[in-house]
Parts: structure tokens; sequence; C-alpha cells
């Protein structure tokens, strides 16, 4: 695992199944390969409290940041295994 | 033994905090009882894996029960009738008095620390409609809930945290605690925490020590859990010789998704959906023919364990049932069930408009415990005692077993539980801490054990073992796996006595666990190790009282005694490492009125 990986998967333990399985499932398989910029956009989204990311990610709210929005698309839309 | 212990460099170098209160465990019990503690001007630390707002209580959508009568006529002796009722008459009757007397007390409570509760037109708090409450003692239904819309846990957390910091409560944030304290004569007196961010160890000295760490779903396959519920606290005081209360009672859900465990709500099968197996036949139509799909939890969840085992199951390896929904109409569910629509999609790219639902049996609830009385005291049977209080010792919420909740917990009572005794449990400590004021000394030499044990993951990498290593990953899986297979839904003799030798053989492979990161910062390999720790510490308590329970109570279901038992069985279980099991009474006498006897369950 990356130093990178190892920083977020801490904060990906959150109070909610559902967002430790869409975040660990993208650290797993993305997060080694953002870039600085999108790197520092994923931490933005994993200072935000549960219910928001929640909201966020299961599409029941869109963030009005383009940046935000596009990873959360990309968090989204990793396959599980 | 020498009264000034030599220190080696390592431990030289550890920190030592003295508070009043330790308390482990960020959720709505935990700090709850800071909130009443640093109020009381007391010092309080609150140590939290995870940051206090990513707690699962965050999780809690559904509300809070109290009879506030505010909807339809309600009183706290109805709420207590039905929570007994639910328990399987396994809940103490006194605990739950208490429980249901303090409820519209709590809520007013959290009113005012900021919990934006809905409301009804007339300006007084809504009160929504759940299973299992009745006005007048089983009669019509109730109204009894109330929320804050549906993230009524999230509201909660937040207020408390936001109550706490004002309060100033000393807050440890990603910190683990690894175990417990004692002083010399048995006092339990803080714990041994490391910072998750550099492995830094600190010796937390307190007075008085609050368990309130959660339950335990992450024990099972299929759970609702969050990874975080790995059951800490309760695999603490089991090394640290307290018993664990009734572990047998956990509570499934009928229909989490398979293979991930999120809830598909009763909502589905309420507006039309029903549970199909291999051959395409409605399963629930042999099993309860005229409820069918909305027959109670237990039945439906049993009836999918059922089919699967008898080789009519789904998918390529047949292991779940299909939650059928298309029929209803893209717009219906759009319009009625968009979260769950949205949840499909995202988890198993189906949309439940066009296919249907993989579903499974999903662990929801830890009915059972470290056991406490209605104040918070955590007790253990000594001598003729049942219930003796461990000095300094306090446990909270999910992690204990008060015991409300009983064989069943009704929805609406566990944020309930939390916020009621997490209060008792400070004001117990306040009175205490009156009569107990100053440090007692630590037992150094058990203080040198627990530090060597936070240090035993630090060094583990290419081990020269001749042992097969293990991994943290591998064993959790296969115990996660023996654990659904064999202390689920589905429950006989055979079945427990061989999950009773499968959990004791992975329990002696822990040994050889050895973890590839050595480094101190973010280990959270290390942090995994220990979780695991206390999952295999609960594991043995739920699948010993399982398999000794001969009866079926509440979410303890056996094929082979499909009957109560209240004559041999009306008892709580006890397991402890040093004694195996144990059994005492159900506290069946309340504190002010008359008891609940035990009659069927029906509703």
């Amino acid at each position: 695992m990356t130093a990178e990986q190892t920083n977020y998967r801490w904060q990906c333990r959150r109070g909610m199944l559902e967002l430790d399985l869409l975040l660990n499932n993208f650290v797993d398989k993305k997060a080694s390969a953002l870039s600085m910029e999108q790197a520092a956009v994923f931490e933005m989204l994993l200072s935000y409290p549960d219910q928001t990311l929640f909201d966020l990610l299961l599409g029941n709210s869109v963030s009005s940041d383009r940046r935000a929005s596009a990873l959360i698309e990309q968090i989204r839309s990793t396959p599980f295994d | 033994m020498s009264a000034t212990p030599e220190q080696n460099p390592a431990e030289a170098s550890i920190e030592r905090r003295q508070f009043d209160t330790l308390i482990i465990g960020a959720g709505g019990g935990g700090l709850r009882a800071a909130l009443k503690l640093a109020e009381a001007d007391l010092s309080v630390a609150v140590v939290s894996k995870v940051f206090p707002t990513r707690s699962h209580t965050v999780a809690a959508q559904g509300g809070m029960n109290a009879a506030l009568a505010n909807v339809l006529p309600d009183n706290w002796h109805w709420h207590m009738f039905d929570t007994v009722k639910g328990s399987d008459y396994l809940g103490d009757q006194d605990a739950i008095e208490y429980m249901c007397r303090s409820a519209p007390k709590a809520v007013y409570e959290l009113e005012h620390f900021g919990v934006p509760f809905s409301r009804l037109d007339n300006g007084k708090i809504y009160q929504r409609a759940f299973g299992g409450q009745s006005q007048d003692f089983g009669g019509d239904q109730a109204a009894r809930t109330c929320a804050a819309a549906d993230r009524t846990g999230h509201a909660i957390l937040h207020s408390l945290y936001q109550q706490n910091i004002r309060a100033k409560t000393h807050f440890f944030d990603e910190y683990f605690a690894v175990d417990l304290l004692k002083g010399q004569d048995g006092h339990v007196l803080g714990a041994v925490v490391f910072d998750i961010h550099d492995g830094q160890i600190m010796v937390i000295e307190a007075k008085t020590t609050l368990l309130a760490t959660g339950g335990a779903g992450q024990l099972f396959k299929t759970t609702t859990n969050a990874l975080i519920n790995t059951g800490d606290g309760m695999g603490m005081a089991m090394r640290a010789g307290i018993p664990l209360q009734d572990m047998e009672f956990f509570q499934f859900h009928p229909t989490g998704i398979a293979g991930r465990g999120m809830l598909i709500t009763e909502g589905v099968r309420g507006e039309g959906g029903y549970l199909v197996n291999g051959q395409g036949e409605r399963l629930m139509e042999r099993y309860a023919p005229k409820a069918k799909d909305l027959a109670s939890r237990d039945v439906v969840s049993r009836a999918i364990a059922i089919e699967i085992r008898e080789g009519r199951g789904c998918g390529p390896n047949k292991d779940h049932v299909l939650l059928k929904l298309d029929h209803l109409g893209e717009e219906v569910i759009q319009k009625r069930l968009p979260g769950i629509r949205q949840t499909c999609i995202t988890f198993l790219g189906i949309d439940p408009a066009e296919a249907p639902i993989p579903v499974f049996p999903t662990a929801h609830y830890t009915m059972g415990g470290i056991p406490t009385n209605r104040f918070g005291q955590v007790v253990v049977p000594v001598k003729d005692t049942p219930e003796e209080p461990v000095a300094g010792l306090y446990a909270a919420g999910e992690c204990a077993c008060v015991s409300v909740h009983g064989g069943n917990r009704l929805g609406g009572n566990s944020l309930l539980d939390i916020l009621v005794f997490g209060r008792a449990a400070a004001n117990h400590i306040i009175e205490y801490l009156q009569e107990n004021k100053y440090h007692r000394a630590l037992d150094e030499e058990q203080m040198k054990l627990v530090v060597e044990k936070a240090q035993q993951y630090n060094n583990t990498a290419g081990g020269s073992s001749s042992e097969k290593i293990e991994t943290v990953a591998g064993l959790r899986k296969e115990l996660k796996q023996v654990m659904e297979e064999h202390c689920g839904v589905f429950r006989n003799k055979e079945i427990l006595e061989q999950g009773v030798v499968r959990v004791e053989q992975l329990v002696l492979r822990m040994k050889n666990v050895k973890i590839d990161d050595s480094s101190f910062t973010f280990n959270t390999a290390k942090v995994e190790a220990f979780e695991l720790e206390n999952l295999m510490a609960v594991a043995v308590a739920t699948i010993h009282s399982a398999a000794a329970r001969e009866e079926s109570r509440g979410a303890h279901s056996r094929i082979d005694f499909p009957d109560r038992d209240d004559k041999a069985w009306m008892r709580h279980s006890l397991y402890s490492f040093d004694n195996g099991l144990d059994y005492k009474p159900v506290r069946t006498k309340p504190m002010s009125v008359a008891s609940f006897p035990p009659k069927p369950r029906v509703y």
C-alpha cells in the first residue's frame, strides 16, 4: 500500500457501512492514480460530515463544486469485485 | 513487588495522563455521559478510534421512542409493556421501567442541545408509528417515535459533539484503546491507548472508566454495521475477566443486499415487493401463507436461510434469494422508494425497476453485551451475588447489556437506550467520585503487560516462526463466514456445535497473526489486528451462549427447539474466558409498578 493509501485508509472509516464500502473500494483501486489536484479534492470530501457525504455519494444531492462532483462520479462508478 | 518499578527505555517515553473519567467510544452513549460529567466540572477524556462524528450513531435513521402523547394518547407504562413484550420477557423490568419513564426528559434535553426534531403543525414534536408499539398494553398502534427527519442519529451525534466542545471535554481523536488498567484491589483505573497517527502509546489513568464502544456487527459476513463495529469494549471486558451477557441474541434484518449487507427496508415489501427462490417460487407462501412477505422479521429471515440451505437459493453459488419489485413499475419505485433504487444502482449496478435485488439476512444489532445494572455500573457474579459492581467500571449503549432489549430490540429503543443510560452512568460516576476523590495506585505489573500488548504488532513483519503465518484479513474473513453459517438465523444443535469447534480453532490461529506493516505512521494494519482480537473474543462468547440455549426466544431461534421455555430458560446467559457459561435470573420486578408476567408473544 502506498503512503497516500494508508493516510486515506483511516479517514475512510466512517459511521455508515455505505461510505465504508464506497470509499475503501475507491482507495483500493483508484487512489494511487489520483493527480495532486484530485487528491486535494478527495481530502476535502473526506472532511465532510458522514450524512453530507452519504447524500453526495448516493446521489441524493449534487455538489456545486465541479471538481468535487467529477470525483464523486468517479467514486460512484468504481466497480466492486 | 517494588513500589517504584524501574522503567526500561521504551517505557520511559510513555506519557501518562490523569482524568476523573475516561470514556472509550464517542457515539451517542459516550458523548451523552461526557457532557453530563464535563458540565459537573469533572475532567473527562473521550478516546475514539475515529473522529467522534463518524461514530455509528450517525447511521440511526429511525428515531427515538418516548411516550410524549403528541399524536395519539400514550404513557410510559404502555411503552414499558411493549418493551418487555418485545424483549420476549428477557429484559430486566427495573431497567425498562427506568428507561421508559426517563424517555420524555431525554427527548427534551436533546431538544435543548439543538436537535431539530420534526414538528407537528401545532408546534409539538412529531411522532411516527413504528412496529411493536401499542396503546393500552397491546391495543391499537401507538405513535411514539420522535425523529429529526430521516437523520435523527446524525442530528443527535452532532449536537452532542458540539455541546461537548463547549463544555471542554478532552477528546483523543483517532486513538485506539488496547486494554483496561487495574489497581491491586481490582478497581478499574483507566486504559492503555495509542495514537493511530504515530503509534505513540499513552497510559490514561482514571478514577472511573466508561465503555461506550458500540456493537459488534462485524462478526458476521453480511451486516448493516460500519467497519468500526468490532466489539472493542466487549473484547476488553472479556480480557479483564468480565463475562458477556446474552450474546446469543443478535438481531438480523431479513433483507440485506447479498454480499454487501446494507438494509433494504421493509417498506419495499410493504409496497408490494416479494421474495423469490431459485426455482422462481414466491417462497413466503410456504412459510406464512397468510401474511406472506409481510410476516415478522424473524420468520422471513429464517425462511430465506432455509431456502438457501435446502438448495433453492439463487445465483451461481445459490447463496441468496431475490426481492422482486420490478412489477411495481418505474414510476412507483422512483416515487416511493428512491433511496432503495439509488442504493441498488450504486452498489449492485442493478436498477430494481428492471431486475430483482439479491438479498440475504443481515446482522443489525447486538442485544447482548457487558452486563450492567440500571446505573450503568458493570456487574459480575461474585459467589452467591449475581450482580456485584466492578469498582470504577461502567458501560453504556450497544456494548452494554442493561438489559432493556432482552431477546429482541424494538425499533426506536436503541437511541433511547444510549441517551438514557449514558446519562445514568454519568450520574452514578458523579456520586462515586464524591466518595472516591483521589487516584488509586495502578497495578504496575499489570500495566506493563498491557503496554507490552500494545506493542505486540510493532515488529512482526517477516518473522522466522515455523508455524503457518496468518493474515488479519484472511482470519477475519473466515471468522465472519463461520459466524454467518453457524450462528446466523438458522440454528440447531449440530450447526452450533460445529461452529463452537470452528471458532475455537480460529482463536488458536490468532496467535500466528503477522502484519506486514511495521511502520508507526497510520499503521491501520495494527489497529485491524487488535480489532480482530476483540471480534474473536465476542465470537467465542456468542457461539457458546447460542449453542447452550435450547429454546427459541426473541432473535435466538432454534429449529430444534422452536418454543420459548420460560421454566428452564427465562434467565440471562453469561460467558467468560475463565468460567465459561453461567446464568443469572431476569430481574422481573420493576421499580414501582407490577411485573409483566411472561405471555405468548403474538402481534
